[in-house]
């Protein structure tokens, strides 16, 4: 029987759940490299016991873990994230030139056929990759240098590169979101980006409409349809399906359309997933009711999904890389809390139930299907 | 032979008790100290100090026979006793965080 592995990155430490096919009964083991943030924890789709681990410290700075037994043993490789060549400036929060200054790896990108190849995304935005398995790192700085970057300015969170999408029928292009930046694709394996922010509006900046400055929290792909992208913006819900060239809003019924992250059904790619949150100043659901919401219609027309969370008293958010799905036949969606709960709906959504209740904040959360 | 205490998660990640020994052939600077410290566990590299810079991270602070060491330069001569293996250098984190 199949069997599920739910990785999941908290603010002291990862934890791995397992569970079989039926996914009624959940494992917990961790925490690993307890103590630490853990940013991300993701394992590679040609070979799923090759795990990645994104460990980082204020005080000890950053950290690549490295697992080849599916997380029971873990061992680091190499942390050396350095710019190439002259740095230059991008915009602080007040709109002085700040030097980019590498912070941490936010989000860890496996190559889709080769578990050596991986690649992260960092804060101050950068694209790293490395072809030996973590062993080393190089920038693919076409991407911090591309023209518009002495514009980019942080988010709340930091200018942190936080989504990294491979096409599965081109490897070659890739899609990648930047806090406070936007969405922005490569067609040559990432040497040279295009932003994609045409159709997004931002009322909160200077020209809500220009080229780069968006705050994008998340946007997600389903590899039947590789030009469809769905993006939680930081307000609004968007989709495009020309590859990023444009993009309409899809925010429709929703109560609220701030949040963080979205994603897509593992089989119906025009059935998506949201969490909305109250507003960009008080990020918790609204009236302390914790609601998942669909569309089965790629947007526009919502429904809640209420049945097994919390629906009074929960001021819990859900972040931006902390939502995924698995691929048994009834598609599995899986979100963490900042308040330490991990849930699970292993009937698209319809219900839920708490599979981890405890843990630390919730960083992120992926899952693997495994054979 | 250089005494060197390590904070708990820097114990953890090299996988040694509170303190290490390190030789450090020549003067024995802060400087010196870290690179053979770094030397015998490459794990530590870039956890105490920048990879780029080598300067040191800034919730980090460096101690030694009850004195401040942390702005000194690295290639600041240690104290005796320390070089001697007497005292330990110590690597310390700030007292900060939730």
């Amino acid at each position: 029987m199949s069997g599920i592995r739910v990785l999941v990155g908290t603010r002291k430490g990862a934890f791995v759940l397992t569970s079989d096919g039926k996914r009624d009964r959940w494992e917990v083991a961790g925490p690993h490299f307890g103590g630490w943030e853990l940013y991300h924890v993701k394992g590679s789709p040609a070979d799923p016991d090759r795990l990645y681990a994104s460990q980082v410290s204020g005080w000890f700075g950053q950290l690549i873990q490295r697992s080849d037994d599916g997380g029971k043993t873990w061992e680091p490789v190499d942390n050396k994230f350095a710019y190439e060549g002259q740095t230059g400036t991008h915009q602080w929060y007040d709109g002085t030139p700040h030097p980019w200054e590498f912070k941490r790896v936010w989000h860890l990108e496996p190559s889709l056929t080769d578990p050596d190849t991986v690649f992260a995304g960092a804060e101050d935005a950068a694209m790293f990759k490395s072809v030996d398995g973590g062993r080393s790192w190089h920038e693919l700085p076409g991407l911090r240098n591309h023209e518009t970057g002495p514009q980019w300015q942080p988010g709340a969170g930091g200018l942190c590169l936080h989504t990294i999408l491979i096409d599965p029928s081109n490897h070659a292009r890739m899609f990648i979101a930047i806090s406070a930046a936007g969405a922005f694709r490569t067609d040559d394996g990432g040497a040279s980006w295009t932003p994609i922010n045409q159709g997004l509006r931002s009322k909160h900046i200077p020209d809500p409409t220009a080229p780069v400055g968006h705050c994008v929290h998340r946007i997600a792909m389903h590899r039947s349809r590789p030009k469809t992208l769905f993006m939680q913006k930081h307000w609004d819900v968007m989709r495009t399906d020309d590859g990023g060239d444009s993009w309409t809003k899809v925010s429709g019924n929703l109560p609220t359309d701030f949040g963080f992250p979205i994603d897509v059904h593992a089989y119906e790619p025009e059935t998506i997933y949201v969490v909305p949150i109250k507003s960009d100043s008080e990020h918790y659901p609204l009236d302390g009711k914790l609601r998942v919401y669909r569309s089965r219609s790629g947007g526009n027309e919502w429904e809640p999904l209420t049945k097994g969370l919390p629906q009074r008293d929960c001021y819990v958010n859900v972040l931006r890389d902390a939502m995924a799905v698995d691929a048994l036949d009834a598609c599995g969606i899986y979100f963490g809390t900042t308040g330490g709960q991990v849930y699970a709906s292993a009937d698209a959504g319809d219900s839920w139930k708490a599979i981890a209740e405890h843990l630390p904040a919730v960083l992120s959360v992926e899952v693997q299907t495994l054979p | 032979m250089i005494r060197v205490e390590l904070p708990p998660h820097l114990q953890t990640l090299a996988r040694v008790g509170p303190e290490v020994r390190v030789d450090v052939a020549g003067d024995v600077t802060i400087g010196a100290v870290l690179d053979a410290l770094e030397a015998a566990y490459p794990v530590l590299r870039g956890t105490i100090r920048d990879h780029g810079t080598l300067k040191r991270r800034p919730f980090l602070r460096f101690f030694a026979c009850a004195e401040d060491l942390s702005h000194d330069p690295p290639n600041v001569h240690l104290p005796a006793a320390v070089a001697r293996g007497d005292e330990p250098f110590m690597v310390i984190g700030a007292l900060a965080g939730g």
